[in-house]
């Protein structure tokens, strides 16, 4: 079984500095702007290590207690804070809303009442609050087969989502998605696609036809696009053909990797010749960042840098968010795979977590406050279980409806007659 | 895999032996319709031969008076208005055109369709009208940017995906299988793809074995998608406005050697319907159905078989998917044989769906097993020879009538 090389506390300090400055000193647009300059101080800097702190340099996902330290410092140190009371609890609030609902995932999976692959977020609620909760409606965001808790922070009701992961008529997709799908046209969630890299040129899409909004028909148009996917992604050819394309004509696309370490088992540093994901952004001309994934107000921080780029016309941003999964793979995986000590470690990094110590430590939340979060939350997942439950399943009538947008894709039917026109057909008894 | 396409379509002719003019006998009585200006006119009287079988119960009854086309009075005509003669490629471009000025969100993208105006000069111009972004350059990224034209689609968008041959579309099958035909009904009914994908395809002039696909065969199993094939300028035109306008994923195939075909085609705006299929010649005896570039190897054999007595009826199904099985089902009926021509190779390709929908419709019409003629299972070589050999000729298509009639 191999082990990672994942040493916590071996890291060469002066690499995971660079790594938190360029997370921290978010001044203004000036620090994305130059890659290059980010790359260029990086490069040296491993050039003059040590071969040995190279190879642990080069490991990617690893906090440092440097890096903890200098957020406690930073947080008490800044005149300002970087979130207001309002926004802190509807990060909170947020978080708890996807812990909570992968967690009755889990249980209505084993209770039957869900079936197939279903692919669960705990751990990496800071990446999707941190980003889409600085979105607008009519942003798009793309996901992959972890999708469920993109799907509730862009807004998508928790009811639609378990009906949908129920099989229920009511669900989102009508029941016809499932846990991999998620999809909605009034919350602009553009999917939920199962095989990786599947939906990056689907976002790539969303963002040009926000450019030929702004350009050919000269609408005020800054919507973006938010496409999410992970590290095994990361070295998928429709990734890079993307980038390259995003970076040419300058899309208003912003790349978040969730770079959690593992690909069902196959480890990041087992797959990939240079681990570091960042540095693929300059190589296509866009700003590559690296950002602690666990933290959200971290997360938040670089997304508003990289959503404002986008909104301004800047082009797109590649983000890497070094998160973790605290559960297996999906719901089938039984997670034999990984370390315990590297799992206990990332527990302790548990964004929720650290972000209650962030609104204590700063007077901006009580506790009584936040329990009454937990509280309201418990109830809306309740409630979605009761609302799934109570909903019907899907008649035999649905089979064929949403095939074709224009039903007459169905052909002409020997009688000459559309075959949608036949009545037999709606019942779902028609042969196609 | 933008390897050696050639411009030079100009030089290739799809069919040397048959020429296309304007200048027709009008039968009486019936007028020119619009439908028939595709097809040529040949007047001919044969004479029954003598060693024909015409005792046996199943044998056709040869005509005296047989004509290789035969005016049906489907629909009036307009003889008034003059119309313009062009070529296929072009009735292609001004279909697109028309649409594109009539609706802003209609765009192009794919390789070399920019400044290039496209490797067989559909997208010509139109960079230079419409701009860069509107007729997008892309790079060498099949798989991507036909999944970019889906996000597109999905946001709003009505984009044409032009695959520089279809081949290349191959690596574009992720998208159009995973993403195209399924997220209208993965996500319930909430977002339309109505996406173009078009290009050229099917067995050229010895253009090798990777450029001489037929990618109908491979897509036709993807669910919510509709494939039509245009064969002349008159439908070439009107399916690509069809598709453009659908709200439907539409593939629309075309053929490498089809682009220089001449016709004059009506000034006034006109669709097609996707659905439908073109009965190019109605007839009593045989039914062949054939597709794109095949209608003109049957059209060929059907001079021949005219010549011998023979009345065959020719359908260009252009539906391969779905089957115009209205139009279909009638001419089986009335003729009771069926031949199908198609260029997909033997194995799983269009002919072999038709048949067994055919079969599975119209059994009791049937009076003779289905007879289905398809390129060989064979990588198209090279050679001239071989080549010519890979795909079904004139001569095949009369001896396999000549064998059903019996």
């Amino acid at each position: 079984m191999a082990k990672i090389i994942h040493n916590p506390l071996v890291l060469s300090s002066s690499r995971s500095a660079e790594k938190s400055e360029s997370c921290c000193k978010l001044s203004g647009p000036t620090s994305f702007m130059s890659s290059k300059f980010l790359g260029n101080k990086l490069l040296s800097t491993n050039s003059a290590t040590s071969p040995a702190t190279r190879r642990s340099a080069a490991v990617v996902a690893v906090s440092s207690d440097v890096v903890k330290e200098k957020k406690l410092k930073s947080s008490s140190s800044l005149a300002n804070l970087l979130i207001t009371k309002e926004e802190g609890l509807v990060l909170y609030e947020d978080m708890i809303l996807g812990r909570a609902f992968e967690d009755m995932c889990a249980q209505m999976y084993y209770r039957g009442k869900m079936f197939g692959f279903v692919h669960l977020y705990n751990g990496q609620e800071a990446v999707s609050t941190g980003f889409i909760k600085l979105l607008k409606q009519e942003d798009c965001v793309v996901s992959t087969y972890r999708d469920h808790v993109h799907a509730l922070s862009k807004g998508v009701p928790a009811r639609q989502v378990m009906s949908e992961l129920f099989g229920k008529t009511t669900g989102c997709c009508r029941g016809q998605g499932g846990s991999m799908h998620m999809f909605s046209k009034e919350h602009n969630v553009l999917g939920g696609f199962a095989f990786i890299g599947e939906g990056i040129p689907v976002a790539t899409g969303a963002a040009f036809t926000s450019k030929y909004k702004r350009e050919v028909l000269k609408e005020d148009c800054d919507e973006v696009t938010l496409a999410f996917f992970g590290d095994g992604t990361c070295n998928n050819g429709q990734f890079f053909e993307c980038l390259n394309m995003a970076a040419l004509w300058k899309l208003p696309i912003v790349f978040v990797v969730e770079n959690n370490l593992w690909a069902i088992g196959m480890s990041h540093l087992r797959s990939t010749s240079d681990p570091q994901i960042w540095k693929k952004g300059p190589a296509f001309g866009m700003p590559g960042v690296h950002v602690d994934g666990m933290d959200v107000l971290k997360v938040r921080e670089v997304a508003q840098e990289a959503i404002g780029r986008a909104r301004r016309g800047e082009g797109p941003t590649l983000v890497e968010c070094e998160t973790y999964r605290f559960r297996g793979h999906s719901l089938a995986d039984p997670d034999e795979l990984r370390d315990p000590a590297e799992k206990a470690h990332y527990a302790t990094r548990d964004p929720i977590t650290s972000l209650k110590k962030y609104l204590f430590e700063n007077n901006l939340a009580n506790e009584a406050e936040l329990k009454a979060i937990d509280k309201k939350i418990d109830e809306i997942i309740e409630d979605s279980v009761e609302f799934a439950d109570e909903s019907p399943v899907p008649a035999r009538n649905q089979l064929l409806e949403n095939v074709f947008a224009d039903p007459r894709g169905f052909g002409i039917g020997p009688d000459g007659k559309y075959r949608c026109e036949d009545p037999k057909f709606t019942q779902g008894t028609a042969q196609v | 895999m933008a390897a050696a396409i050639l411009h030079g379509v100009g030089a290739t002719t799809p069919l040397s032996s048959v020429k296309y003019n304007n200048s027709r006998r009008s039968l009486p009585g019936s007028g020119i319709t619009e439908r028939k200006r595709a097809s040529f006119v040949i007047q001919c009287y044969g004479s029954l031969s003598s060693g024909l079988n015409i005792g046996i119960n199943r044998a056709v009854k040869l005509s005296t008076n047989a004509v290789a086309t035969k005016q049906d009075s489907v629909t009036a005509s307009t003889p008034s208005k003059p119309g313009h003669e062009l070529l296929l490629f072009e009735a292609l471009r001004e279909g697109l055109e028309e649409e594109m000025e009539r609706d802003p969100w209609v765009c192009v993208m794919g390789e070399d369709v920019g400044h290039y105006g496209g490797s067989y000069k559909v997208t010509k111009g139109l960079a230079d009208k419409y701009g860069d972004l509107r007729v997008l350059d892309t790079p060498i990224a099949e798989n991507s940017f036909t999944g970019m034209g889906i996000g597109a689609a999905m946001t709003g968008l009505r984009p044409i995906v032009e695959g520089m041959n279809m081949g290349f579309l191959l690596l574009a099958f992720n998208q159009i299988s995973n993403n195209c035909g399924m997220l209208h009904y993965t996500s319930g009914g909430q977002f339309k793809i109505p996406i173009v994908i078009r290009g050229p395809g099917g067995v050229g002039r010895q253009l090798g074995a990777e450029h001489s696909q037929r990618l109908e065969s491979y897509f036709q199993s993807i669910p919510g998608i509709q494939m039509v094939a245009c064969s002349t300028p008159y439908n070439a035109k009107g399916l690509m406005k069809a598709a453009i306008r659908s709200d439907n994923p539409v593939i629309l195939f075309e053929h490498v050697l089809l682009y220089n075909l001449k016709e004059r085609i009506p000034d006034e705006e006109y669709v097609l319907s996707l659905e439908e299929s073109e009965m190019v010649r109605t007839g009593d005896h045989v039914t062949i159905l054939t597709y794109s570039r095949m209608r003109y190897h049957v059209m060929q054999a059907a001079k021949t078989l005219v010549n011998k007595g023979y009345d065959p009826e020719v359908i260009d199904i252009r539906s391969l998917k779905p089957f115009d099985l209205h139009t279909i089902g009638n001419s089986v009926k009335k003729t009771h044989r069926v031949v199908i021509v198609e260029e997909c190779m033997r194995t799983g390709g269009i002919g072999a769906s038709l048949t067994a929908s055919i079969n599975e419709h119209f059994h009791d019409y049937l009076d003779a097993p289905i007879v289905c003629l398809s390129s060989q299972d064979v990588p198209t070589p090279y050679a001239g020879t071989l080549e010519d050999w890979t795909v079904v000729q004139p001569a095949q298509i009369v001896a396999a009538v000549e064998q059903l009639c019996r």
